[in-house]
């Protein structure tokens, strides 16, 4: 084989659109690579499986894009392969020219309050795992037998957590939420969902259409307090900038929902801003929340808060945290604790100290937990373009691949799992699905996943011994 | 519910859309680009790449913008897919300074 049609061997860490962004942006270069993802779990795609709310359906279908590059010739899946313990970012390094960890933020920023692991105070990743069905979250339990809730945080994700406390769960069940979290939301008495922000309603992060849908829930009023929205020059320099109308749709909406007459509802939904949580109370459990007044300094888009000297409590027996998400380190590689992602130059991973040739990173856990899941797309390109540079360099040393990886893995007893192995989970959670009117019903265990894939298997060896049987 | 590209587009073409696209929905011609409404899943993460603001949520679009609906699905029907940044139009700087960006 010649020089130039030596394979290239890439792994990449993580299976969500970062990481399939990446495999995408690899498989369309010139170049002979072979790119093998690596999952932890034995199923694909990440938070488009389990963060995007069961009731945007709309944003799964971008998983056909990612089914398309799994299915491209150079494309392989190791689902259910943890890295840092079924093999170990050294031991990839030995048979990879290359590795783009895509492994997301897998954590939350916590507020650092007293009383926030009271029983009754969660992450928001825990209850969007477990409406979702990740495995590591399906046992998890919500107490939904109090009126109040309080979701601290104001993007996107506190959006969706609102909509799945405050929608009626019958337009839930045509949905992929996962049968566990029905039956849990069916008996729901939460009747009171606030919203609180540190900020004011100029800084709220909800992208426009999510804010919108907030206000058209069936059976919920949505409120905030006029008092609240009274904007100081520097937010009305913020939303005059041209490049911040998200900021400025918002706070017209936010003004909507104030103008809203209180009539009765099945639930209500109330946002507020300028309030910073300075404990959680209870002793057994989560009884309220102690807010403290904020009011903001500083410059244009720089506005942080201050304590204004005032404190409020409410009462609730239920907080959720939805103040963004942060990376956890890896062993092996450096770790910027403070931002909670991997330092890194144009997609390299690079401290400053410690350049480590060949190894890459994409996605959340490169920048932060920011964007859309096309924001990931032009990020994960900017890191294969820096991989691309470096292929002469890279490719001076031979490396095994795959081979050698699957080999490694049979030896500890790790069972991977490939890609069409997964298409025989995915078909039969959609199997499970339709008797309920859903799209899909998905397993929750990693074990049953497994013993799926197994039952599969067998069927097909089944069915290949009656055909040979039948030739015969 | 789509996201539509509307009349800022014409002249420019800077396709900084494309790249975020996370479902490869656009498609251009030599004055524009345009959203295939079939394939869009709305994640809105080209409104704000766009730097002459010409791509809208359908659902909060100013009105005088409608006719926009029709001509992307029509456009985008026919035309070839765009799957990377393409050099912007010539005239895209005079046209970026006229719309004030």
């Amino acid at each position: 084989m010649s020089e130039s049609g030596r394979p290239l061997h890439v792994a990449v860490v993580g299976s969500g659109p970062s990481g399939f962004y990446a495999a995408e942006a690899l498989l369309r270069s010139n170049l002979p690579f072979q790119v093998d993802m690596l999952e932890r779990l034995p199923v694909p795609f990440g938070l488009v499986r389990s963060g995007v709310a069961p009731d945007h359906p709309k944003l799964k279908e971008v998983i056909r894009i990612y089914d398309r590059v799994a299915r491209t010739p150079g494309f392989r899946f190791f689902g259910n392969v943890a890295v840092g313990d079924a093999v170990t970012v050294n031991e990839l390094r030995g048979i990879y020219h290359g590795l783009i960890f895509a492994c997301g933020a897998q954590t939350d920023r916590r507020m650092g309050i007293p009383g926030e692991d009271l029983p009754g105070s969660h992450t928001a990743t825990e209850f969007v795992g477990w409406f979702n069905g990740h495995p590591d979250f399906r046992d998890r339990t919500f107490d939904l037998s109090r009126e109040v809730a309080v979701i601290v945080g104001q993007g996107n994700v506190a959006a969706d957590l609102c909509r799945i406390l405050a929608k009626p769960v019958d337009e839930l069940r045509t949905t992929d939420i996962t049968e566990h979290a029905l039956d849990a939301l069916a008996t729901s008495r939460v009747r009171e969902i606030h919203v609180i922000g540190r900020r004011g309603p100029a800084q709220a992060r909800f992208t426009p259409r999510e804010l919108r849908e907030l206000g058209e829930i069936s059976d919920c009023l949505t409120l905030a307090d006029s008092r609240d929205l009274q904007l100081n020059a520097e937010s009305e320099t913020e939303l005059a900038d041209p490049d911040n109308i998200n900021s400025a749709k918002n706070c017209e909406m936010f003004r909507g929902f104030a103008a809203n007459r209180e009539t009765r509802c099945g639930r209500t939904l109330r946002f507020h801003f300028h309030l910073s949580p300075a404990a959680v109370l209870g002793e057994e459990r989560v009884e309220g929340l102690r807010l403290e007044r904020t009011r903001l300094r500083g410059p244009p888009f720089a506005q942080t808060t201050q304590p204004a000297g005032e404190s409020m409590t409410l009462d609730c027996g239920l907080v959720f945290r939805s103040i963004g998400y942060r990376g956890v380190p890896i062993p092996g590689l450096p770790f910027d604790d403070r931002r909670g992602t991997i330092p890194h130059v144009a997609g390299r991973v690079n401290d400053g100290s410690m350049p480590l040739p060949g190894v890459y990173v994409t996605g959340w856990i490169k920048r932060g937990p920011s964007g859309v899941i096309g924001t990931n797309r032009a990020d994960s390109v900017e890191t294969v373009e820096s991989l691309l540079a470096d292929v002469p360099r890279l490719r001076a040393e031979e490396k095994p691949g795959g081979d050698a990886l699957e080999e490694l893995l049979t030896r500890r007893g790790v069972r991977a799992v490939d890609y069409r192995q997964w298409l025989s989970i995915d078909e039969a959670e959609i199997r499970r699905g339709r008797p309920r009117g859903k799209p899909r019903e998905k397993f929750t265990r990693v074990r049953d996943m497994l013993a799926c894939v197994d039952v599969a298997e067998d069927r097909q060896i089944r069915e290949q011994d009656l055909r040979s049987s039948i030739d015969r | 519910m789509t996201h539509i590209v509307t009349d800022n587009c014409r002249l420019c073409r800077f396709t900084d859309c494309v790249t975020v696209c996370p479902v490869e929905c656009f498609h251009a011609d030599e004055e524009r680009s345009y959203i295939d409404p079939e394939v869009c899943i709305d994640c809105g993460a080209c409104v704000p790449v766009c730097p002459v603001k010409a791509i809208y949520d359908a659902a909060d679009m100013p009105e005088d913008l409608d006719r926009w609906v029709a001509v992307n699905a029509e456009r985008s029907a026919i035309l070839p897919r765009v799957t990377a940044k393409q050099p912007e139009l010539p005239t895209a700087a005079a046209r970026r300074a006229e719309l004030g960006y």
